[in-house]
Protein backbone atom coordinates (compact mmCIF):
# COMPACT_ATOMS: atom_id res chain seq x y z
CA UNK A 1 0.00 0.00 0.00
CA UNK A 2 1.28 3.48 -0.82
CA UNK A 3 1.49 6.41 0.55
CA UNK A 4 -1.85 7.91 -1.02
CA UNK A 5 -3.67 4.96 -0.22
CA UNK A 6 -3.22 5.72 3.12
CA UNK A 7 -3.97 8.95 2.96
CA UNK A 8 -7.04 8.29 1.85
CA UNK A 9 -8.02 5.44 4.34
CA UNK A 10 -7.15 7.97 6.92
CA UNK A 11 -9.27 10.65 5.31
CA UNK A 12 -12.02 8.07 7.14
CA UNK A 13 -11.31 9.28 10.64
CA UNK A 14 -13.80 11.92 11.18
CA UNK A 15 -13.70 14.54 14.47
CA UNK A 16 -15.45 12.76 17.28
CA UNK A 17 -17.12 16.36 18.12
CA UNK A 18 -17.56 17.56 14.47
CA UNK A 19 -18.66 14.00 12.45
CA UNK A 20 -18.85 16.13 9.31
CA UNK A 21 -15.23 16.83 9.78
CA UNK A 22 -11.94 14.68 8.61
CA UNK A 23 -8.71 14.84 9.85
CA UNK A 24 -7.65 15.75 6.49
CA UNK A 25 -10.20 18.29 6.48
CA UNK A 26 -8.94 20.07 9.81
CA UNK A 27 -5.44 19.97 9.35
CA UNK A 28 -4.50 17.24 11.86
CA UNK A 29 -3.40 14.72 10.18
CA UNK A 30 0.30 16.10 8.70
CA UNK A 31 2.16 13.78 6.87
CA UNK A 32 2.44 9.63 6.47
CA UNK A 33 5.57 8.19 5.78
CA UNK A 34 6.51 4.72 4.68
CA UNK A 35 9.95 2.86 6.09
CA UNK A 36 10.14 -0.43 4.84
CA UNK A 37 6.96 -2.28 6.68
CA UNK A 38 6.68 0.54 9.25
CA UNK A 39 4.13 3.38 8.92
CA UNK A 40 5.22 6.88 10.73
CA UNK A 41 2.03 8.99 10.80
CA UNK A 42 2.52 12.67 11.87
CA UNK A 43 -0.47 14.45 13.39
CA UNK A 44 -1.19 18.24 15.47
CA UNK A 45 -3.03 18.70 18.38
CA UNK A 46 -5.38 21.55 17.56
CA UNK A 47 -5.57 23.11 21.19
CA UNK A 48 -3.05 21.91 23.81
CA UNK A 49 -6.14 20.29 26.09
CA UNK A 50 -8.03 18.73 23.35
CA UNK A 51 -9.85 15.60 24.58
CA UNK A 52 -10.64 14.68 21.13
CA UNK A 53 -7.30 14.05 20.18
CA UNK A 54 -7.37 10.22 22.35
CA UNK A 55 -9.93 9.24 20.47
CA UNK A 56 -8.69 10.30 16.74
CA UNK A 57 -5.17 7.71 18.11
CA UNK A 58 -7.18 5.00 18.60
CA UNK A 59 -9.53 5.45 15.56
CA UNK A 60 -6.21 6.16 13.07
CA UNK A 61 -5.22 2.53 14.58
CA UNK A 62 -8.30 1.35 14.39
CA UNK A 63 -9.04 2.45 10.55
CA UNK A 64 -5.63 1.20 9.61
CA UNK A 65 -5.87 -2.73 11.40
CA UNK A 66 -9.51 -2.80 9.41
CA UNK A 67 -7.06 -2.93 6.08
CA UNK A 68 -4.30 -5.09 7.84
CA UNK A 69 -2.17 -2.37 9.12
CA UNK A 70 -1.09 -2.54 12.26
CA UNK A 71 2.52 -1.45 12.21
CA UNK A 72 2.33 2.32 13.11
CA UNK A 73 3.91 4.73 14.86
CA UNK A 74 2.15 7.78 15.67
CA UNK A 75 3.67 10.95 16.08
CA UNK A 76 2.34 14.35 17.66
CA UNK A 77 3.87 17.48 16.14
CA UNK A 78 3.46 20.70 17.84
CA UNK A 79 5.33 22.79 15.31
CA UNK A 80 4.32 24.58 13.31
CA UNK A 81 1.56 25.20 15.37
CA UNK A 82 -1.85 23.87 14.46
CA UNK A 83 -4.11 27.13 12.89
CA UNK A 84 -8.00 27.33 11.38
CA UNK A 85 -5.70 28.24 8.29
CA UNK A 86 -5.13 24.94 7.46
CA UNK A 87 -8.74 24.01 7.28
CA UNK A 88 -9.73 22.82 4.08
CA UNK A 89 -12.24 24.76 2.03
CA UNK A 90 -14.42 21.98 1.70
CA UNK A 91 -13.92 21.63 5.47
CA UNK A 92 -15.48 25.49 6.17
CA UNK A 93 -18.58 24.03 4.02
CA UNK A 94 -18.85 21.04 5.32
CA UNK A 95 -19.03 23.00 8.96
CA UNK A 96 -21.82 25.62 7.64
CA UNK A 97 -23.99 22.88 6.58
CA UNK A 98 -23.49 21.05 9.82
CA UNK A 99 -24.93 24.47 11.81
CA UNK A 100 -21.67 25.53 12.40
CA UNK A 101 -20.30 28.95 11.48
CA UNK A 102 -16.44 28.88 9.74
CA UNK A 103 -13.73 30.55 11.15
CA UNK A 104 -13.13 33.60 9.00
CA UNK A 105 -10.76 33.46 5.98
CA UNK A 106 -6.85 33.22 6.56
CA UNK A 107 -4.84 35.39 8.75
CA UNK A 108 -5.97 33.52 11.70
CA UNK A 109 -2.46 33.44 13.20
CA UNK A 110 -2.72 37.03 14.55
CA UNK A 111 -6.11 37.72 14.45
CA UNK A 112 -7.87 39.95 16.65
CA UNK A 113 -11.75 40.04 16.97
CA UNK A 114 -12.40 37.65 14.52
CA UNK A 115 -16.96 37.07 14.54
CA UNK A 116 -18.53 34.75 12.23
CA UNK A 117 -19.46 36.12 8.89
CA UNK A 118 -23.19 34.95 9.25
CA UNK A 119 -25.67 32.41 11.34
CA UNK A 120 -24.71 29.16 9.64
CA UNK A 121 -28.72 28.41 9.54
CA UNK A 122 -30.61 31.39 8.31
CA UNK A 123 -27.36 33.46 6.88
CA UNK A 124 -28.16 36.73 8.44
CA UNK A 125 -25.31 39.04 9.49
CA UNK A 126 -27.69 40.17 12.36
CA UNK A 127 -26.09 37.99 15.58
CA UNK A 128 -24.42 38.13 18.51
CA UNK A 129 -21.88 36.88 20.63
CA UNK A 130 -23.09 34.85 24.23
CA UNK A 131 -19.84 33.24 25.23
CA UNK A 132 -16.48 33.42 24.01
CA UNK A 133 -16.07 29.11 25.00
CA UNK A 134 -19.23 27.36 23.61
CA UNK A 135 -19.29 23.10 24.17
CA UNK A 136 -15.96 22.73 23.01
CA UNK A 137 -12.62 25.15 23.90
CA UNK A 138 -12.20 25.86 19.88
CA UNK A 139 -15.51 26.76 19.85
CA UNK A 140 -17.54 30.19 20.67
CA UNK A 141 -21.20 30.15 21.33
CA UNK A 142 -23.25 32.91 19.35
CA UNK A 143 -26.90 33.79 19.00
CA UNK A 144 -29.15 34.69 15.79
CA UNK A 145 -31.39 37.73 16.10
CA UNK A 146 -33.04 37.17 13.02
CA UNK A 147 -33.96 33.80 13.18
CA UNK A 148 -33.67 33.04 17.16
CA UNK A 149 -31.24 30.33 16.59
CA UNK A 150 -28.19 29.66 18.86
CA UNK A 151 -24.98 28.50 17.00
CA UNK A 152 -21.57 27.27 17.69
CA UNK A 153 -18.58 29.39 15.39
CA UNK A 154 -15.30 27.41 14.98
CA UNK A 155 -13.46 30.54 16.47
CA UNK A 156 -9.84 31.63 14.51
CA UNK A 157 -7.23 29.98 15.84
CA UNK B 1 16.91 18.19 39.04
CA UNK B 2 18.85 20.20 36.56
CA UNK B 3 17.86 23.55 36.47
CA UNK B 4 16.66 23.88 32.66
CA UNK B 5 13.93 21.02 34.01
CA UNK B 6 13.32 22.95 36.86
CA UNK B 7 12.27 25.79 34.78
CA UNK B 8 10.77 23.72 32.33
CA UNK B 9 8.26 21.97 35.35
CA UNK B 10 7.66 25.24 37.10
CA UNK B 11 5.57 26.28 33.67
CA UNK B 12 4.23 23.04 34.07
CA UNK B 13 3.36 23.34 37.58
CA UNK B 14 1.65 26.85 36.64
CA UNK B 15 -0.33 25.62 34.18
CA UNK B 16 -1.51 22.65 36.04
CA UNK B 17 -2.19 23.92 39.47
CA UNK B 18 -4.23 26.98 37.73
CA UNK B 19 -6.16 24.67 35.48
CA UNK B 20 -6.88 22.16 38.40
CA UNK B 21 -8.47 25.62 40.38
CA UNK B 22 -10.37 26.42 37.23
CA UNK B 23 -11.63 22.78 37.09
CA UNK B 24 -13.09 23.48 40.58
CA UNK B 25 -16.00 25.88 39.01
CA UNK B 26 -16.78 22.88 37.13
CA UNK B 27 -20.42 22.59 37.76
CA UNK B 28 -20.86 25.46 40.54
CA UNK B 29 -20.34 28.61 37.78
CA UNK B 30 -22.73 31.09 38.15
CA UNK B 31 -24.46 30.39 34.97
CA UNK B 32 -23.98 28.00 32.31
CA UNK B 33 -21.93 29.68 29.57
CA UNK B 34 -19.40 30.82 31.92
CA UNK B 35 -19.39 26.79 33.67
CA UNK B 36 -18.36 26.02 30.44
CA UNK B 37 -16.06 28.82 29.52
CA UNK B 38 -14.02 28.34 32.62
CA UNK B 39 -14.02 24.55 32.36
CA UNK B 40 -12.12 25.01 28.76
CA UNK B 41 -9.90 27.43 29.98
CA UNK B 42 -8.89 24.35 32.68
CA UNK B 43 -8.36 21.87 29.63
CA UNK B 44 -6.43 24.73 27.90
CA UNK B 45 -4.00 25.15 30.91
CA UNK B 46 -3.93 20.76 31.87
CA UNK B 47 -3.00 20.86 28.05
CA UNK B 48 -0.61 22.96 28.18
CA UNK B 49 0.59 21.41 31.34
CA UNK B 50 0.76 18.21 29.69
CA UNK B 51 3.08 19.37 26.72
CA UNK B 52 5.72 20.58 29.31
CA UNK B 53 5.37 17.72 31.18
CA UNK B 54 6.16 15.46 28.94
CA UNK B 55 9.36 17.86 27.68
CA UNK B 56 10.51 17.67 31.42
CA UNK B 57 9.75 13.87 31.49
CA UNK B 58 12.02 13.43 27.99
CA UNK B 59 14.91 15.57 29.26
CA UNK B 60 15.05 14.31 32.88
CA UNK B 61 15.30 10.53 31.11
CA UNK B 62 18.04 11.57 28.73
CA UNK B 63 19.83 13.08 31.58
CA UNK B 64 19.61 9.62 33.78
CA UNK B 65 19.04 6.51 31.39
CA UNK B 66 16.68 4.37 32.99
CA UNK B 67 14.33 6.82 35.07
CA UNK B 68 11.73 6.21 32.86
CA UNK B 69 9.97 8.98 34.20
CA UNK B 70 6.83 10.19 32.86
CA UNK B 71 4.12 12.79 32.64
CA UNK B 72 2.12 11.51 34.96
CA UNK B 73 4.41 10.59 37.66
CA UNK B 74 5.48 14.04 37.47
CA UNK B 75 1.98 15.58 38.15
CA UNK B 76 0.69 12.98 40.52
CA UNK B 77 3.82 11.40 42.54
CA UNK B 78 6.02 15.07 43.67
CA UNK B 79 4.99 16.21 46.79
CA UNK B 80 4.07 20.12 47.84
CA UNK B 81 7.72 21.08 48.44
CA UNK B 82 8.70 19.82 44.76
CA UNK B 83 6.32 21.81 42.88
CA UNK B 84 7.26 25.36 41.54
CA UNK B 85 4.48 26.91 40.94
CA UNK B 86 3.55 30.69 41.71
CA UNK B 87 1.70 30.98 45.09
CA UNK B 88 -0.69 33.28 43.20
CA UNK B 89 -1.84 30.14 41.39
CA UNK B 90 -2.94 27.56 44.16
CA UNK B 91 -4.72 30.43 45.82
CA UNK B 92 -8.35 29.24 46.45
CA UNK B 93 -11.28 30.04 44.14
CA UNK B 94 -13.31 32.69 46.43
CA UNK B 95 -15.81 34.34 44.13
CA UNK B 96 -15.94 34.88 40.47
CA UNK B 97 -14.28 38.04 41.26
CA UNK B 98 -11.14 36.55 42.79
CA UNK B 99 -11.15 33.97 40.14
CA UNK B 100 -11.28 36.45 37.26
CA UNK B 101 -8.93 38.60 38.44
CA UNK B 102 -6.50 35.66 39.40
CA UNK B 103 -6.93 34.53 35.88
CA UNK B 104 -6.23 38.06 34.48
CA UNK B 105 -3.36 38.33 36.55
CA UNK B 106 -1.61 35.25 35.45
CA UNK B 107 -2.79 34.80 31.69
CA UNK B 108 -1.24 38.73 31.31
CA UNK B 109 2.01 37.28 32.92
CA UNK B 110 1.75 34.14 31.08
CA UNK B 111 1.20 35.77 27.37
CA UNK B 112 4.50 37.85 27.69
CA UNK B 113 6.54 35.21 28.81
CA UNK B 114 5.52 32.65 25.69
CA UNK B 115 5.90 35.95 23.29
CA UNK B 116 9.49 35.86 24.28
CA UNK B 117 9.53 32.19 24.23
CA UNK B 118 8.96 31.89 20.85
CA UNK B 119 12.38 32.63 20.11
CA UNK B 120 13.69 29.91 22.27
CA UNK B 121 17.29 28.65 21.42
CA UNK B 122 15.42 25.10 22.66
CA UNK B 123 12.88 24.17 19.87
CA UNK B 124 10.77 22.40 21.97
CA UNK B 125 9.84 25.51 23.93
CA UNK B 126 9.81 27.62 21.40
CA UNK B 127 7.05 25.11 19.62
CA UNK B 128 5.15 24.53 22.88
CA UNK B 129 5.05 28.55 23.29
CA UNK B 130 4.34 28.73 19.95
CA UNK B 131 0.80 26.93 19.74
CA UNK B 132 0.31 27.93 23.54
CA UNK B 133 0.04 31.25 22.98
CA UNK B 134 -2.68 31.53 21.00
CA UNK B 135 -4.68 29.81 23.75
CA UNK B 136 -3.56 32.01 26.69
CA UNK B 137 -4.45 35.44 24.03
CA UNK B 138 -8.34 34.25 24.19
CA UNK B 139 -7.53 33.67 28.11
CA UNK B 140 -6.57 37.09 28.37
CA UNK B 141 -9.24 38.53 26.86
CA UNK B 142 -12.02 36.74 27.96
CA UNK B 143 -10.39 37.18 32.20
CA UNK B 144 -10.27 41.35 30.47
CA UNK B 145 -13.70 41.57 29.60
CA UNK B 146 -15.14 40.20 33.07
CA UNK B 147 -12.69 42.57 34.89
CA UNK B 148 -14.35 45.51 33.07
CA UNK B 149 -17.92 44.15 33.83
CA UNK B 150 -17.16 43.30 37.37
CA UNK B 151 -15.12 46.51 37.84
CA UNK B 152 -17.38 48.97 35.78
CA UNK B 153 -20.10 46.90 36.91
CA UNK B 154 -23.03 47.53 40.31
CA UNK B 155 -21.74 48.39 43.25
CA UNK B 156 -21.63 45.03 44.73
CA UNK B 157 -19.27 43.86 41.95
CA UNK B 158 -17.33 46.67 42.21
CA UNK B 159 -17.02 46.01 45.86
CA UNK B 160 -16.12 42.55 45.35
CA UNK B 161 -13.67 43.65 43.08
CA UNK B 162 -11.85 46.04 45.44
CA UNK B 163 -11.74 42.70 47.55
CA UNK B 164 -10.13 40.42 45.25
CA UNK B 165 -7.75 42.86 44.23
CA UNK B 166 -6.52 42.49 48.24
CA UNK B 167 -6.65 39.07 48.55
CA UNK B 168 -4.11 39.07 45.50
CA UNK B 169 -2.39 41.71 46.15
CA UNK B 170 0.85 39.74 47.67
CA UNK B 171 1.12 37.19 45.48
CA UNK B 172 2.31 39.53 42.09
CA UNK B 173 5.91 40.43 43.28
CA UNK B 174 7.21 36.56 42.87
CA UNK B 175 5.86 36.39 38.88
CA UNK B 176 8.96 38.51 38.35
CA UNK B 177 11.27 37.74 40.75
CA UNK B 178 13.93 35.21 38.84
CA UNK B 179 14.79 31.94 40.45
CA UNK B 180 17.98 30.20 39.80
CA UNK B 181 16.22 28.55 37.01
CA UNK B 182 15.05 31.76 35.53
CA UNK B 183 18.84 32.53 35.28
CA UNK B 184 19.80 29.92 33.81
CA UNK B 185 16.83 29.48 31.11
CA UNK B 186 17.78 32.83 30.54
CA UNK B 187 21.70 32.48 30.16
CA UNK B 188 20.36 29.33 27.73
CA UNK B 189 18.91 31.49 25.69
CA UNK B 190 15.54 29.15 26.56
CA UNK B 191 13.34 31.65 28.50
CA UNK B 192 12.92 35.54 29.22
CA UNK B 193 14.62 36.88 32.62
CA UNK B 194 11.18 37.66 34.37
CA UNK B 195 11.59 40.70 35.78
CA UNK B 196 11.84 42.47 31.87
CA UNK B 197 8.61 41.64 31.55
CA UNK B 198 7.44 43.30 35.01
CA UNK B 199 6.92 46.93 33.71
CA UNK B 200 4.78 46.14 30.41
CA UNK B 201 2.40 44.16 33.51
CA UNK B 202 2.15 46.38 35.41
CA UNK B 203 1.80 48.96 32.30
CA UNK B 204 -1.07 46.80 30.80
CA UNK B 205 -2.71 45.62 33.99
CA UNK B 206 -2.98 49.59 35.81
CA UNK B 207 -4.31 50.36 31.97
CA UNK B 208 -7.17 48.19 32.41
CA UNK B 209 -7.92 48.89 35.73
CA UNK B 210 -7.94 52.36 35.20
CA UNK B 211 -11.00 51.12 32.50
CA UNK B 212 -12.95 49.35 35.02
CA UNK B 213 -12.73 52.09 37.13
CA UNK B 214 -10.73 49.93 40.03
CA UNK B 215 -7.39 51.58 41.89
CA UNK B 216 -4.14 50.79 40.04
CA UNK B 217 -1.67 48.66 40.90
CA UNK B 218 1.14 50.56 43.30
CA UNK B 219 4.49 49.77 41.20
CA UNK B 220 6.63 51.75 43.78
CA UNK B 221 5.68 49.79 47.25
CA UNK B 222 7.67 47.39 48.15
CA UNK B 223 6.50 43.77 47.10
CA UNK B 224 7.48 40.12 48.95
CA UNK B 225 11.17 40.05 47.89
CA UNK B 226 11.49 36.49 48.77
CA UNK B 227 10.45 33.64 46.33
CA UNK B 228 8.45 30.92 47.73
CA UNK B 229 6.20 28.82 45.46
CA UNK B 230 8.89 28.82 42.79
CA UNK B 231 11.48 27.88 45.65
CA UNK B 232 9.15 24.57 46.88
CA UNK B 233 7.81 26.94 49.71
CA UNK B 234 4.03 27.02 49.50
CA UNK B 235 0.91 27.81 51.21
CA UNK B 236 -1.02 24.89 52.97
CA UNK B 237 -3.44 25.50 50.07
CA UNK B 238 -1.11 23.62 48.00
CA UNK B 239 -0.89 20.79 50.31
CA UNK B 240 -4.87 20.24 50.32
CA UNK B 241 -5.15 20.54 46.47
CA UNK B 242 -2.64 17.62 46.02
CA UNK B 243 -3.98 15.68 48.38
CA UNK B 244 -7.74 16.15 46.54
CA UNK B 245 -5.95 15.88 42.99
CA UNK B 246 -3.12 13.00 43.70
CA UNK B 247 -5.13 10.76 46.31
CA UNK B 248 -6.49 8.42 43.64
CA UNK B 249 -3.21 7.85 42.05
CA UNK B 250 -1.00 7.74 45.04
CA UNK B 251 -3.67 4.93 46.46
CA UNK B 252 -3.75 2.94 43.05
CA UNK B 253 -0.61 3.31 41.98
CA UNK B 254 -0.51 2.99 38.14
CA UNK B 255 -3.53 2.44 37.54
CA UNK B 256 -5.66 3.75 34.21
CA UNK B 257 -9.46 4.54 33.96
Amino acid sequence: MNKEEIISILSQVKDPEIPVLSISDLGILRNVEISGEKIHIQITPTYSGCPAMETIREDIRTVLAIHGLKNLVIEEVLSPAWTTDWMSVEGKKKLVSYGIAAPVANGCLLSGDDQPESCPHCHSKNIELISRFGSTACKALYRCLNCQEPFDYFKCH
Amino acid sequence: MDLLSTYIIHQADNALILGHRNSEWTGHGPILEQDIAISNIALDLIGQARNFYQLAAKRLNKITPGLDTTEDDLAYLRDTNEFRNLILVEQTNGDWAKTILRQYYFSSYQYLIYREQVNSRDTDIASISEKSIKETRYHLRWSSEWVLRLGDGTEESHERMIEALKMLSPWIAEMFLPSDFDYEAFELGAGPLPDTIKEEWFEQVNRLLEKATLPALPTDKKQMQTLSGKNGVHSEELDLLLSEMQVLQRTYPGNSW
